[in-house]
């Protein structure tokens, strides 16, 4: 393969055809064509329209609670005795994660689009939760897929979601994971089209869906730039954040692509290892097409794709998305991986020094934190995107630190 | 150029008569068996054979095909494998038109250029590929049509006719008209409306029309072959496979002519289709 060309922009994509690169794109059954078309139609109309992003605003500040503040983690800081460590608040948003963003921008889309039907995949639980909530705000019918062994998991997850007055369908197809609840949920889409809206919960699948998952999540960085302006009068020098989609990532990095003094990691799931089970598709995968996108993809030789496997439910996807497998390619991101051990030992860390206990997904990134702040001057300002609370998971690490609640 | 889809269309024209396009997965359940299976079907009375191409993640269909899939992986097909099993099959049959369907990702991973290189060697003459529409056709539709094999696109109840001709372009072979919004083996859909959606789409082309998803059985496929050209059978061949797996899975001496029976009970629907409607 050629290497791909540097563009004047990395905030410029997808090209008209979904593309980033030679990732993402529409690859989808004909009989959701027309819908993604519509939906894309739609979404630009909606994305011009004072009175859509008002809404938007309002629901921001009154539902959800934002801005998230920009947190400077003092004891994880002096801990580690390199660089200064920001935590962006995401774990503080209603619902616990980032995931309500993105939902929040679907679902007042969907309501401007006449659906009433909304579907959604999800994997820990959190994007469920997130959809759920923002159904019930507004008196809307919601499907939830989720794989079976994630049911199982991810139990605290699956009670919120029902007191919500969500159905969850418990996915038993596969490896009863994620990309099997991708599956389902596009089984149902492909069923019922034309009354339904698939809320997808990160920037994966069919153009728009990347793009606009972005977008909703863009506000993180944003945020991100002007408080730390307003903190430390300038910009960060480094950026990280756990990926298992990728749009809690996207959603810091995207608003910085253009400062070339900002360097970004993004972490994945290496699970047991890379030369085992994990889940780290642009550390372990390579360029392949499922779900609506060509990206990296875990597979065999033959192009059938394996399962992916993370300790966290939120991770285990054994795709990421386009948009970040160009950023990749491109060399503007760099993708590192935490296992699940790391992880592991990042949830204690960031409880015990800072009271604050992170989502497993997020641990990845902590546990990465750990390796690189130390190596770094003590003015380096790295933030770190604290995507979600961890509350969701502390009975599995109770179970796996053998304790019985 | 003419193509064997083209001989076989427009023989079953001069016939007057609608078709018959069978659908069984390759290497299902193990690849012994659907090489029986496939040599069996033109005598059972299959016009037009489609051979799925085993995928771990077929978004487009139902728990029969997914299973079938699985079953197939299970036993180590591959793509090169499904691509020999059509070779094997067309040294006693140059007639009967193969069309390849299933997912892009195998292909992509085969490689566009060396999959078309092969499937033309071994005597494919078309492709469907589910999750390929026409705003990807740089991808694999134009350098298969250039290879001189039939690229045949699924049309659905929501390819309204301002899409219509966008879906068709580059269409060629046959036009597969889907009966529903849905996944394979799903619903069983009202037949009776099937003729005024092959009506619709033959006001934007002159190709042959198969109409599939939801035959199951001798009547479905007589009722469809009234208002189209070819009947598509596909879910309920895989679950007659699979009602004749053993309690592991395995084949059995049935397994064979379990489908054959079928095909052939629904190749009879087919043909007396027009005949009782005269
Ligand atoms: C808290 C949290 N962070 C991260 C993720 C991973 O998703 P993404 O990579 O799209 O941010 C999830 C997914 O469930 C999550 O719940």
């Amino acid at each position: 393969m050629n290497a791909p060309v540097k563009p004047n922009s990395f905030r410029s994509g997808p090209d008209e055809n979904g593309r980033f690169g030679i990732y993402g794109g529409r690859f989808v059954a004909e009989t959701l064509m027309p819908n993604i078309l519509e939906l894309e139609k739609a979404y630009n109309e909606a994305r011009n329209d004072p009175a859509y992003l008002a809404d938007m605003a309002n629901h921001q500040t009154h539902f959800i609670g934002r801005p998230s503040p920009l947190y400077f983690a003092e004891r994880l800081t002096e801990h580690l005795g390199g660089a200064k460590i920001y935590l962006k608040r995401e774990e503080l948003n209603h619902t616990g994660s980032h995931k309500v963003n993105n939902v929040l921008g679907q679902i007042l889309l969907a309501r401007r689009m006449g659906k009433k039907r909304i579907i959604a995949e999800t994997g820990a639980g959190q994007h469920g939760v997130a959809t759920a909530t923002l159904c019930a705000r507004f008196g809307l019918e919601c499907i939830v897929y989720m794989g079976a062994v994630d049911v199982a998991r991810q139990a605290p997850n699956v009670f919120r979601m029902k007191m919500l007055g969500a159905t969850v369908v418990p996915v038993q197809s596969g490896a009863k994971t994620l990309k099997d609840a991708m599956n389902e949920a596009l089984r149902d889409w492909v069923t019922n089209v034309e009354t339904t809206f698939y809320c997808i919960g990160t920037v994966a699948g069919p153009h728009p869906y990347p793009s606009m998952v972005r977008d909703f999540q863009s506000i993180i960085g944003n945020e991100t730039r002007e408080q730390l302006q307003a903190q430390e009068g300038r910009l960060p020098d480094s950026l990280i954040a756990c990926v298992g989609g990728g749009s809690n990532a996207i959603g810091l990095f995207h608003p910085f692509l253009d400062d070339p003094s900002v360097a970004m990691y993004g972490v994945e799931a290496a699970g047991h290892g890379l030369d085992k089970l994990h889940a780290a598709s642009i550390s372990g995968g390579r360029p392949g097409v499922l779900h609506g996108n060509r990206t990296y993809l875990l597979m065999d030789a033959d192009g059938q794709i394996q399962e992916g496997h993370s300790i966290s439910a939120g991770l285990d996807y054994p795709g990421i998305g386009p948009e970040h497998a160009w950023l990749n390619d491109i060399g503007r991101v760099t993708y590192l991986s935490a296992t699940d051990d790391e992880a592991l030992e990042g949830f204690q860390l960031l409880s015990k020094v800072e009271g604050i206990i992170p989502a497993l997904e997020c641990a990845h990134a902590i546990a990465k934190i750990a390796e690189l702040a130390p190596k770094l001057p003590k003015d380096h300002l790295m933030v770190m995107n604290l995507s979600g609370r961890g509350d969701k998971d502390v009975p599995q690490v109770a179970e796996i630190l053998g304790t019985k609640l | 150029m003419t193509t064997r889809l083209d001989t076989r269309f427009a023989a079953l024209a001069q016939e007057g008569r609608a078709g018959l396009v069978t659908y069984v997965m390759a290497g299902d359940p193990d690849r012994e068996t659907a090489r029986a299976i496939l040599k069996g079907l033109p005598a059972a009375g299959a016009d037009v054979i489609e051979f799925g191409m085993p995928f771990t993640d077929p978004m487009a269909d139902g728990p029969s095909i997914q299973a079938a899939g699985l079953r197939a992986l299970g036993g180590g097909q591959t793509l090169a494998k499904t691509l020999e099993d059509i070779a094997w099959f067309r040294k006693d049959d140059p007639a009967t038109p193969i069309v390849l369907m299933g997912y892009y990702n195998p292909i992509y991973i085969y490689g566009v250029d060396r999959f078309l290189i092969d499937a033309k060697a071994a005597g494919i003459d078309g492709l469907i590929v589910v999750d390929l529409p026409p705003e990807e056709d740089a991808e694999l539709c134009i350098p298969a049509l250039k290879a001189g094999l039939n690229f045949i696109r699924l049309a659905t109840p929501t390819t309204d006719d301002k899409r219509l001709p966008t879906v068709l372009g580059n269409t060629s072979g046959f036009v597969y008209y889907v009966s529903i919004t849905g996944i394979t083996g799903a619903a069983t859909p009202d037949f009776g409306k099937t003729a005024e959606a092959v009506a619709r789409i033959k006001r934007h082309t002159a190709l042959p029309v198969a109409v599939g998803f939801g035959v199951k059985n001798a009547e479905h496929a007589s009722a469809v072959a009234r208002g189209a050209d070819a009947v598509v059978v596909g879910s309920a061949l895989v679950e007659a496979l699979k009602g004749s797996l053993d309690g592991e899975g395995k084949a059995t001496a049935r397994s064979v002519s379990a489908v054959t029976d079928l095909v052939a009970s629904i190749a009879a629907g087919v043909r007396h289709a027009r005949k009782a409607a005269e």
